[in-house]
């Protein structure tokens, strides 16, 4: 520290001498431009989405009315709210184990620093690369009923199969959310790889030595010690999926019989036939739910990863 | 593992790689790759079967016209560059303020300028905001919302970067007289490459992907984007089955960030996963 600082702080109080120094050399001014962006296009928003849906704003009217919980009525009175609610919570926990088995069965697999392993996790990754709706094209694609995955089924079984994969209304979410899996695993891939290669080489060779089997290893040693990259990939998954829209509209658009409109398809397909006030409501419904599911469940899964460490 | 599996695993492992690899990856590409050369007639059910007749020029040149690939691609670098450098900058000054600014009020503003990494971007009432900004459908408000959704995501690796910065290299400089924009655009800065790297690639990642917000926001102007595009030139070739074209269209979409992902493999790589597991 230069005389000078210590003579300015022998002449004024130390507490505002810290603030003052603070602002000095780190002003506000350099977060401004960041707040103001934020405030204009991400908190301006949410907090009309807590008014919008009590008034009538629609594409068909010019000036706004409140017209109170009407909107909430009609979106609850024909079921659409808690279907549309009860698809996208169904949909979020399959994509979370689906991305996670898949991309943890990836890693393991992969874990050995080979040339062929190498090139298979540039190669999963590509999904990724690609966009998600170009990911649900393809994967609409493959599962025809004339499509790509019941050709192969047919070449090796010897008869003709012809299943509708995204014709079932109880199993095309089930269906859709591997989709989604296969989409992202290669994301998942990369983290929970990186998550192995930071388990101590030490711990492992001991393991061996006190005569662990290669599962007993994976479940006393890596599976606690991979706590953070689980985190992660379950927040992800969650996030991405409660929020999800491309994958399921490339590959079902919703359907069959509505039984894949999840709350982004249902609020896109409002708001493009012009009732926005509920497009609205149902945002805000899919705002709640974020906050109610995904901000407890991740302080609980980061209190998890202290306990272990 | 028992003696057995350890024999086997050598032999089993780079079967079972390349199976996967096969059906998971190499088939779904294979159906892409040649649907996209296909008549329209052999394209309507999209299968694993070669074509008859390879028909790659005529089918990009028809999904270019159809699909205006040209402005969508000039539309799409027209938003997601700015909104990606934007963030950057914004999202560094921001983040390097927080950091090192202790306090009530830096931890309330921390929070909110974080909270966009959890919430959903409120997609229907952001409408309202551009329309009465006089930027409904235009590129400059596309960049904003885009920064806005992903403002927060940066901020918050940097400013956990930042923490890890010693203050004494700021300090050092401030004592040879430099200013606060001298000390975070020279000394700080070029510090943060590798977590602005990171940051990019996800930003650019997720930007120049979406077609949610660019629905909402662009759908009713006149500049587009190429998943928007995609979008459209898909709908409308859903009616008639031809796949071919949608396919072409999805080659072309893919190549961009393929592109980039090859060249800056390993960077890419280390960026994503550094900030995950710690």
């Amino acid at each position: 520290m230069s005389t000078a600082t210590i003579q300015r702080a022998s002449r004024t109080p130390p507490r505002q001498h810290i603030r003052s120094r603070a602002g000095q050399e780190h002003p506000w001014t350099f977060a401004v431009p960041a707040l103001v962006v934020l405030g204009l296009f991400l908190v301006l928003p949410t907090l009309l989405n807590f008014v919008l849906p009590y008034t009538d704003w629609s594409a068909f009217k010019s000036n706004l009315r409140f017209v109170g919980l009407a909107n909430f009525g009609s979106i609850t009175s024909d079921g659409s709210l808690q279907q549309a609610l009860r698809i996208t919570l169904t949909y979020a926990v399959l994509v979370a184990v689906f991305q996670n088995g898949l991309g943890l069965g990836l890693a393991l697999l992969l874990e050995r620093d080979t040339w062929l392993n190498r090139l298979a996790r540039s190669v999963f990754f590509l999904p990724v690369l690609i966009s998600a709706l170009a990911g649900g094209y393809i994967a609409q694609a493959m599962l025809k009923p004339d499509g790509g995955l019941n050709q192969i089924l047919s070449a090796l079984s010897g008869q003709p199969v012809e299943i509708a994969w995204l014709g079932s209304s109880t199993w095309t979410v089930v269906v859709v959310a591997l989709v989604h899996g296969w989409k992202w695993m290669g994301l998942a891939m990369l983290i929970y790889l990186a998550g192995l290669k930071s388990v101590p080489h030490e711990l492992i060779e001991a393991g061996r030595i006190d005569g662990a089997s290669g599962i007993q290893i994976f479940r006393r040693i890596k599976f606690p010690l991979l706590a953070p990259a689980i985190t992660f990939n379950v927040a992800t998954a969650l996030i991405g999926t409660l929020n999800g829209f491309d994958i399921v509209q490339a590959t079902t658009g919703g359907g069959p019989a509505r039984s894949t409109e999840i709350l982004n398809i249902f609020i896109f397909r409002t708001f493009g036939s012009g009732l926005y006030a509920q497009a609205s409501a149902m945002s805000l419904v899919l705002f709640l739910a974020v906050v109610i599911i995904a901000v407890p469940l991740i302080i609980y899964l980061r209190s998890r990863e202290k306990v272990l460490a | 593992m028992t003696r057995r599996q350890a024999q086997l695993a050598p032999v089993l492992q780079p079967i079972a790689v390349i199976l996967l690899m096969t059906t998971l990856i190499a088939l779904p590409l294979w159906l892409v790759i040649i649907t996209s050369a296909k008549t329209v007639g052999e394209a309507l059910n999209p299968n694993l079967t070669l074509p008859t007749s390879w028909r790659f020029a005529e089918n990009y040149t028809q999904a270019a016209v159809r699909g205006e690939m040209v402005p969508a691609f000039v539309g799409s670098v027209a938003v997601v560059v700015p909104a990606v450098l934007g963030v950057l900058i914004l999202g560094a000054m921001a983040a390097w303020t927080f950091a090192r600014r202790a306090g009530a009020l830096s931890s309330v503003l921390y929070g909110i300028a974080i909270s966009g990494v959890l919430i959903p971007p409120a997609a229907v009432t952001v409408v309202l905001v551009l329309r009465q900004m006089g930027l409904a459908g235009t590129q400059v408000g596309m960049i904003g919302v885009y920064m806005g959704m992903y403002l927060s995501l940066v901020i918050f690796f940097i400013t956990g970067f930042v923490r890890t910065v010693p203050i004494e290299l700021e300090e050092a400089a401030r004592v040879d007289g430099a200013s606060p924009g001298r000390v975070f655009f020279q000394i700080i800065l070029p510090l943060l490459a590798p977590v602005m790297a990171t940051s990019a690639i996800l930003v650019t990642l997720f930007a120049w992907n979406d077609v949610f917000y660019a629905f909402f926001v662009l759908g009713g102007g006149d500049s587009t984007t190429m998943p928007l595009n995609l979008f459209k030139v898909a709908s409308a070739a859903l009616y008639t089955n031809a796949w071919n074209l949608i396919f072409a269209y999805v080659v072309v979409t893919s190549i961009p960030l393929v592109v980039l992902f090859s060249i800056a493999q390993r960077q890419i790589v280390s960026g994503i996963t550094s900030g995950a597991v710690k």
